[in-house]
């Protein structure tokens, strides 16, 4: 990456870019179209949570929204909160490490990075607890399932849903901390600077969409009772 | 205008270095940044899977020269088609025209001296080497029997094939044609030369950045629907199996989503190609440019809203199936947009019938039977008799069969001239374009008939009033498969014997005809400054045909 052949460029512009405007542009742009494809990638999740919470009941057979409810009710929502308080605020670090890193204040930018990783790791914490949690109480889908009847079977798709997506999400997570270990490590030997940090700035992007695809998952997985509790719902 | 120098034929230029001699050694191509290079290794793994997925066809084809079952075990033989749709689809089709020529092109035709992100361009080359290890020990430990299309509760349920293994080698293949797109579009919007404008782009480009935007927006639907299945397999839970309260339809519509677009991956880069051909053999511009390049965009959007016309016996609502099949007619506009452009584009031309002039003509005479072919098939009510037949298989194998292999072809005797630096012997090549065209309709024509008459696709054997067909199908394959080595041979035969190639032999008149045959590595000497528009041609300019080795 550091080949340089003119003095006036910038040691970490790459041969095949003209300038830094240039590769900035083309890092950002690059980021951004990987994260449509993780949109699309969840996409396809969501969607199965969306068919599933709406398909119509079979005759004779208990509603599958209702069985979406009850399943979630088993949820820990005060886990569940306490994880969504801990990622909007690793997201906060996140962007503060970001506006450290334009500035160059080298150590705030640090402190700022180890938080946001301190944060992540302790909202991977709490959903160990909650997953065994799950194990204890033989919801996790298989052989071995167990959910009050009349709902066995639906409960059944709720959590394969819910393990599906909530693993997915805490995948990204662990590789995230795992990218923020190299990063803080960059910071650590000074290889940032006001001009180029392209690292800790895309990897802030990718940071905010975990998040974001979070805030999606709470209340569609936690939050279910509460929504269509009296309502009767679907 | 054109600088005229730049465009002169005569001289033959051969660089002290290029591209091909700049190092070597195996790890100087192994972990080699050059687009160029990784087009070429590219090239290596498609043609290798090409080959074997063609040897698949070749068992089936003879499996059914005769009505009886008498050559292979039915499993077999849902084996045989299962790994030759799966070798031909992901690993050959998907990325061969993208992944070589795209490679190869794209940052010339753009003035760059590399796509944006050099290091993902091989990493991607690598993954796709990943998924053909898994898929290849799948296929070696006994194969798989779904289809290609891997509907449940067959593949997550009952089958005993190594589903798994070829999921997870289709799985991670997704990830190269996700970061090849991904490079891609990031490189068409941030790397293109001065002066060369989003409409100064050759068609090649629109067709690229179409595709690009499919692969990126499809793929990862497909990468999840394989997490899900792969999750109901291992571990038995219900998300598609009725038996465990899932909804196999689910895993159609989420398939689908994927793999109906999946077909305009392979198709508009070959539209590209024909584009790009088309101008140069005729010596003008193509007719309606802004129309060409937007109904590769039509294609890529509509292509996302019609996957329910797999989908019309399945069990989805009739309702949606209207919607579905109006939808699907509505993507032959587009398609019927290039074919008709491409058709004035001819009108008054100073035509030549240069090799890769033949391939073009063979893919829009073809593409046209495809193609109405799909509209009786997008058609509800007529679906509904042709589902499952062998009309499907000759449509869709005339589409990319006779579509995208054919413009994948004509691409590579275009560009081999700044690929290899030599000439291919022409004589050999028009014989080998014929006996492609000749080959394919032989082989697929037939089809079409026996589907009509009500032969089911996907079994090992038939009733035997359709045998006159199939043998007639199974003497094309042949003549195909002799069509498809003839190429292999003399492309290796000319990288050291054929004549050498000037830097733009034909001539045409995009930017990577202005650099050196072959490229150096840098493609340019200095960045070119665009001041022309797309396939301005010189009036009166004669065509350099060149001249085979005597």
């Amino acid at each position: 990456m550091a080949d340089s052949h003119a003095v006036t460029h910038h040691s970490a512009l790459a041969h095949h870019f003209d300038n830094m405007e240039q590769q900035r542009e083309a890092g950002s742009l690059g980021m951004w179209v990987f994260l449509l494809t993780e949109i699309m990638f969840f996409g396809g999740a969501f969607t199965a949570y969306i068919v599933y919470r709406n398909l119509p009941s079979a005759p004779n057979k208990p509603s599958i929204s209702e069985a979406f409810v009850a399943a979630s009710n088993t949820l820990n929502v005060k886990l569940g909160l306490i994880n969504t308080i801990i990622l909007i605020c690793s997201s906060l670090t996140m962007a503060l490490a970001v506006y450290y890193a334009q500035t160059g204040v080298r150590r705030k930018q640090i402190i700022f990075l180890l938080l946001t990783m301190v944060l992540g790791t302790a909202f991977l914490v709490i959903k160990g607890f909650e997953y065994a949690d799950k194990i204890k109480h033989h919801h996790i889908p298989g052989k071995q399932f167990e959910f009050a009847e009349p709902f066995q079977h639906q409960a059944q798709i709720f959590f394969t849903i819910y393990f599906a997506m909530t693993g997915l999400h805490a995948l990204h997570m662990i590789i995230g901390i795992g990218i923020l270990l190299v990063i803080t490590w960059m910071a650590w030997r000074k290889r940032f600077s006001p001009e180029w940090h392209a690292p800790v700035e895309l990897f802030g992007l990718y940071w905010h969409f975990v998040d974001i695809v979070w805030i999606f998952l709470f209340p569609l997985l936690y939050l279910l009772g509460y929504h269509l509790h009296s309502g009767g719902g679907h | 205008m054109i600088n005229t120098e730049t465009l002169q034929p005569a001289e033959p230029l051969v660089p002290r270095t290029h591209y091909l001699n700049a190092n070597y050694g195996i790890k100087s191509w192994l972990l080699t940044k050059d687009h160029k290079r990784i087009a070429l290794l590219y090239l290596a793994s498609v043609t290798a899977f090409f080959f074997l997925g063609g040897v698949f066809a070749l068992l089936i084809r003879l499996e059914l020269l005769t009505p009886k079952g008498d050559l292979v075990q039915p499993e077999t033989y849902n084996k045989l088609f299962t790994m030759h749709g799966i070798v031909m689809i992901f690993f050959f089709l998907i990325p061969a025209i993208p992944a070589v020529l795209g490679n190869f092109l794209l940052p010339m035709m753009l003035g760059a001296k590399d796509l944006a992100f050099p290091k993902i361009n091989l990493l991607s080359w690598y993954i796709y080497n990943v998924g053909a290890i898994f898929t290849l020990y799948a296929i070696i430990a006994g194969g798989v029997d779904t289809g290609w299309t891997f509907y449940t509760p067959l593949s997550s349920v009952y089958s005993n094939g190594n589903v798994i293994a070829v999921a997870l080698g289709i799985f991670i293949n997704g990830f190269s044609s996700i970061l090849t797109g991904l490079n891609f579009i990031v490189t068409i919007h941030t790397m293109r030369a001065p002066g060369l404008t989003w409409f100064r782009l050759p068609l090649f480009v629109w067709a690229h950045y179409a595709t690009s935007l499919i692969q990126i927006l499809g793929t990862p639907v497909l990468a999840v629907t394989i997490v899900l299945l792969a999750l109901e397999r291992l571990f038995g839970v219900g998300i598609f199996s009725p038996s465990l309260g899932g909804d196999p339809i689910l895993f159609q519509h989420l398939f689908w989503f994927y793999s109906h677009p999946a077909v305009y991956i392979m198709i508009l880069p070959s539209m590209g190609v024909i584009s790009e051909i088309i101008a140069t053999f005729s010596r003008k511009k193509i007719f309606g440019y802004k129309f060409v390049a937007f109904s590769s965009l039509a294609i890529a959007v509509y292509g996302f809203l019609v996957w329910g016309h797999h989908m019309f016996v399945s069990g989805q609502s009739v309702y949606a199936g209207m919607v579905f099949s109006f939808l699907s007619y509505f993507v032959a506009i587009p398609s019927a947009v290039k074919v008709f452009n491409w058709t004035a584009t001819l009108y008054k031309g100073s035509i030549s019938y240069a090799t890769p002039m033949l391939y073009a003509f063979g893919f829009i005479g073809l593409f046209i039977i495809g193609g109405m072919t799909g509209l009786f098939l997008a058609a509800l009510g007529l679906d509904v008799h042709l589902t499952d037949t062998y009309f499907v298989v000759a449509h869709f194998h005339y589409i990319m069969v006779g579509g995208a292999v054919m413009g994948y072809m004509g691409g590579m005797h275009y560009w081999w001239p700044k690929i290899s630096g030599r000439m291919y012997p022409e004589g050999w090549a028009k014989l080998s374009a014929l006996i492609v065209f000749l080959g394919f309709n032989l082989t697929f024509f037939p089809q079409f008939l026996a589907g009509y008459m009500g032969m089911p696709r996907r079994y090992h054997a038939y009733a035997d009033q359709f045998q006159v067909l199939n043998v007639l199908s199974t003497a094309g394959a042949s003549v195909l498969g002799v069509g498809y080595l003839m190429p292999m041979i003399y492309f290796i035969w000319s990288m050291r014997y054929g004549p050498i190639a000037s830097a733009n032999p034909w001539p045409g008149s995009g930017l990577e005809w202005q650099t050196a045959s072959p490229p150096p590595t840098e493609n340019f000497i200095d960045t070119p400054t665009v001041t022309w528009e797309a396939y301005e041609f010189e009036e009166g300019q004669n065509l350099n045909v060149p001249v085979a080795a005597k």
